[in-house]
């Protein structure tokens, strides 16, 4: 595959020496000239001088074939333009953004970017997965269906302790598919109940994630 | 109306002030207080510091009750990406987009943005000034006639 990498920072850097790795014809543009010649003493004619954002540039360096591009430059404003331009100047298939506020990501989906990548909300979720705490894990994101793959771990003081699942007020756009109990897993049903330190695995939509907050760990916890 | 400008530089300045004096309510955001100096003393409207594509602060800033939002910071990709936030985020009915570049002018107008670009504007008028005097101008006497 011919894929075009924009900003030759840490993350473009390391981007572009896996992709060489796994044999794909690959070109790295960055505006700033000193930072291309340490790049280039490196990664060779893999390099090149140039704003990814021009569309001049990318006409010279062949965007029109390539199969993927990737903007992963300090700037989200710079990232997006980078994707869009390819998409919609140059016909590439698929654009994949670097998020560097977390708040864009939603965006960026909302603008037509295929794939944004936010390390800072990746580093953010590891660390929630990490430290125990009880909140809500998203352990998946399914994407197109705006539906997060959660667990919850019951607190002792949960307001849902001994009810069943049926009598309690969970949104409609969310299903609770697993029950783990100590070394038990229970598939649950309407009848089944949620007990202190179980962990509870549900499907939910984004949009109703703070409702399944309120239902298992109370209106006060966050 | 209430209108929002992101980037008080000479433009957004101006057109801040214009807005102001014709009675409309006026938020200018701009990531530098400094720049704010360029308004005069007898604006009205308010003034906001911050980042123009951070969704809160134009939130805060009162788009969601905007009727107009004017992207004229002196990067054309901020102003792509705090213009597309106004038109898909915040749905605001009137978004008008500064962008330098007539190649990115070309595809975000194809996107749906209404776009000003300077350049071409500019090099537009130039060209009407120098064809207008080609034609007003008497001849040189001067210079050799051929007939």
């Amino acid at each position: 595959m011919y894929i075009i990498v924009g900003g030759g920072g840490q993350i473009g850097y390391y981007v572009v020496k896996g992709l060489l790795a796994q044999g794909h014809e690959v070109l790295l543009l960055d505006k700033d000239s000193r930072r291309v010649q340490t790049l280039s003493d490196e990664l060779g004619s893999a390099v090149l001088r140039g704003d990814a954002c021009e569309a001049r540039t990318m006409d010279e360096v062949g965007c029109n074939r390539a199969d993927v591009v990737i903007a992963v430059t300090g700037d989200d404003e710079d990232n997006l333009v980078i994707c869009q331009m390819a998409k919609e100047r140059f016909h590439v298939r698929k654009t994949i953004a670097r998020v560097n506020n977390p708040k864009n990501e939603r965006i960026f989906t909302k603008l037509g970017i295929d794939i944004s990548v936010s390390p800072t909300k990746t580093i953010l979720r590891l660390i929630e997965t990490e430290i125990p705490h009880h909140t809500i894990i998203p352990l998946m994101t399914l994407r197109k269906a705006d539906l997060e793959f959660v667990e919850v771990s019951v607190p002792a003081q949960s307001p849902a302790l001994g009810k069943k699942l049926a009598t309690l007020e969970l949104p409609v756009e969310c299903n609770v598919v697993l029950i783990v109990r100590g070394q038990e897993y229970i598939v649950p049903t309407g009848e089944s109940t949620i007990e202190a330190e179980d962990q509870v695995f549900a499907l939910v939509k984004g949009s109703s994630e703070a409702a399944l907050r309120t239902v298992i760990l109370g209106a006060t916890s966050s | 109306m209430k209108i929002i400008i992101l980037g008080c530089g000479r433009v957004g300045a101006t057109l801040a002030m214009m807005m102001d004096r014709a009675g409309h309510t006026v938020t200018i955001i701009d990531y530098s207080s400094d720049a704010f100096q360029r308004l005069e003393s007898s604006f009205s409207g308010q003034t906001m510091m911050g980042d123009g594509i951070d969704e809160d602060v134009l939130r805060r800033a009162g788009i969601e009750e905007a009727d107009v939002f004017i992207a004229v910071t002196n990067g054309d990709n901020r102003n792509i990406m705090a213009s597309q936030i106004a038109m898909k985020v915040f749905s605001v009915r009137k978004v008008i987009c500064r962008i330098y570049d007539p190649i990115r002018t070309e595809v975000y107008q194809q996107l749906g943005l209404e776009v000003i670009c300077p350049t071409l504007v500019g090099a537009e008028l130039f060209r009407e000034a120098i064809e207008k005097s080609l034609e007003t101008s008497t001849p040189n006497p001067a210079a050799p006639r051929t007939r």
